[in-house]
């Protein structure tokens, strides 16, 4: 498993760079995750990085845009506007978590 | 009497009650199994409808036909499980206590919860094929249509058989050259996945099928609604395709009577324990099939496997005994590439498909990932055992558990 470096600490990630140790994120580093794929954080932003870290504790997987639509309360094409094109796997990076499950 | 509930009789529950009656006495077990259709569908068999390669009546049979003797079928619609109370009621009132429960109601399309798509044009020039009546009336569609765009769409994940929309894809190019007007359709392959398939190594070989193929492949697509105006499919970041022809799959759901008992997640699947099928909420519910949350394949072949282990895991479990069976997630699905051959995926919860040979008992060895004749035909003869082996709960020489026997561990990236 491939180790970095960010904000002078060694933080564990898989090869495209998402977190894989739940306990090594906190909100400093999820600030650096997101400045590095050029998201400017704002409170509506980390209120969901927030429910998806909280999501994840709970059920032990990242949530889905649509999860956090029906759980979280924030409407799919918001979660577009916030976190342009990719929002599911943006939003699981800045928050240290794995890639949503790629269902099957 | 103890009382076994069984809800849904597709696959998994057919296969359940099967296998658990021989295992439990009847002078101590009453099985009850609920299902509202009177017809049993091989539902494998929707993909072929369409282009006329099965005729309806080689897909549907009576439902009470494969439940066994000293199992009780209840024809009739359930409207909600009250854990509580450990109660089923149906839709007509009736009310159904047992001491253990295993749903098994499997997942279905629901068109209505995408924008526009059951909207105007629904089954004119929106068409899908996980329902037999779609199957039915894209088989019309297709009688007469012969040119123009065809956009084939998966909504989103998880889908019953992920790789039904690659074959169907396949299967419409090879059907457009019999008939002589290829160069007349445009097809356009569009999905929420980043790649043609969930898992990155048959991504990357079912892509270059369709490359091969002059498909298109639109990936990373969002769908928010379907525009019956200007005839396009819109994504939430606002790619337009438009269409003269889709065929769309829908979100799959599983049933409405889950979320209204509070057992489902926010797609009406039960959170469970992915190696024994148990309810994380209820310690005598457990749920089989498409009907659970567990993250590997909807499909027949999932189901089949599971059931494999789940009767023996049961029968341990009501004695108060620990379950030993550990499910890894094992499927495995044959893929109809066109022009009469196909291709066999393998894999579980945490191996890739893999390039290879499977040990299938008699006619195998089989390639894997790769195209071949022997491939297409094991798929059509699957359809006999479905009916005379596999529902009836018999013995199929496949190991549930998967195998690396034969495998080469394939180079993803």
């Amino acid at each position: 498993m491939p180790v970095t470096t960010l904000l002078d600490r060694e933080i564990h990630v898989d090869d495209e760079g998402f977190l894989t140790v739940y306990d090594e994120w906190d909100e400093a580093l999820g600030a650096e995750l997101a400045n590095q794929i050029g998201i400017e954080m704002t409170d509506e932003h980390w209120s969901l990085i927030r429910f998806l870290r909280e999501d994840f504790k709970e059920k032990g997987e990242t949530a889905t845009t649509r999860r956090v639509q029906a759980v979280g309360g924030v409407p799919t094409k918001r979660q577009f506007e916030l976190f342009p094109k990719k929002p599911a796997k943006k939003m699981a990076y800045i928050a240290g978590l794995p890639k949503p499950h790629g269902c099957v | 009497m103890r009382r076994l509930l069984v809800l849904g009789a597709g696959t998994a529950g057919t296969m359940a009650v099967n296998k658990l009656r021989p295992r439990l006495p009847e002078s101590e077990w009453e099985i009850t199994i609920v299902e509202q259709s009177a017809t049993h569908y091989y539902q494998p068999g929707y993909l072929f409808l369409p282009f006329g390669i099965y005729q309806p009546k080689q897909i549907v049979k009576p439902t009470a036909h494969f439940i066994p003797k000293g199992v009780t079928l209840v024809t009739g619609e359930i409207d909600v499980v009250k854990p509580e109370d450990n109660t089923v009621v149906l839709a007509d009132g009736t009310a159904l206590e047992y001491d253990y429960l295993v749903i098994a109601t499997g997942t279905t399309p629901r068109p209505e919860e995408t924008p526009g798509m059951a909207g105007d044009e629904w089954r004119k020039s929106v068409h899908e094929f996980y329902s037999f009546d779609g199957a039915m009336a894209l088989t019309e569609k297709l009688k007469s249509w012969d040119s123009g765009r065809l956009v084939i769409h998966v909504t989103e994940m998880p889908i019953k058989c992920p790789v039904a929309p690659l074959e169907f894809t396949f299967l419409a190019d090879s059907f457009f050259k019999k008939k002589g007007v290829r160069d007349k359709v445009e097809i356009t392959y569009v999905t929420p996945l980043p790649g043609a398939f969930t898992k990155p190594v048959s991504a990357k070989a079912l892509g270059g099928m369709l490359e091969d193929r002059g498909i298109a492949l639109e990936s990373d697509f969002l769908i928010e609604r379907v525009d019956t105006e200007k005839k396009a499919i819109v994504s939430f970041d606002e790619r337009e395709i438009p269409f003269d022809l889709l065929v769309t799959i829908p979100l799959n759901m599983g049933a409405d009577y889950v979320s209204k008992s509070g057992l489902g997640d926010e797609l009406n699947y039960v959170p469970v324990d992915r190696e024994t099928f148990l309810s994380k909420a209820h310690d005598n519910i457990f749920a089989v099939g498409d009907a659970s949350d567990i993250p590997t394949s909807k499909a027949g072949s999932v189901a089949h496997f599971a059931m494999d282990l789940f009767p023996e895991n049961f029968v341990r479990y009501v004695d108060g005994k620990a379950m030993t069976e550990k499910f890894d997630g094992h499927a495995n699905c044959f893929i109809e590439s066109g022009a009469g051959r196909g291709m066999l995926l393998d894999f579980n919860y945490e191996t890739e498909p893999l390039t290879g040979t499977f040990p299938y008992p008699v006619v195998g060895p089989m390639r894997l990932l790769k195209e071949t004749r022997l491939n297409h035909f094991s798929k059509l003869a699957f359809r006999w055992v479905y009916w005379h082996v596999l529902l009836r709960g018999r013995h199929l020489p496949i190991s549930s558990h998967m195998s690396m026997a034969g495998k080469v561990p394939a180079q993803d990236s």
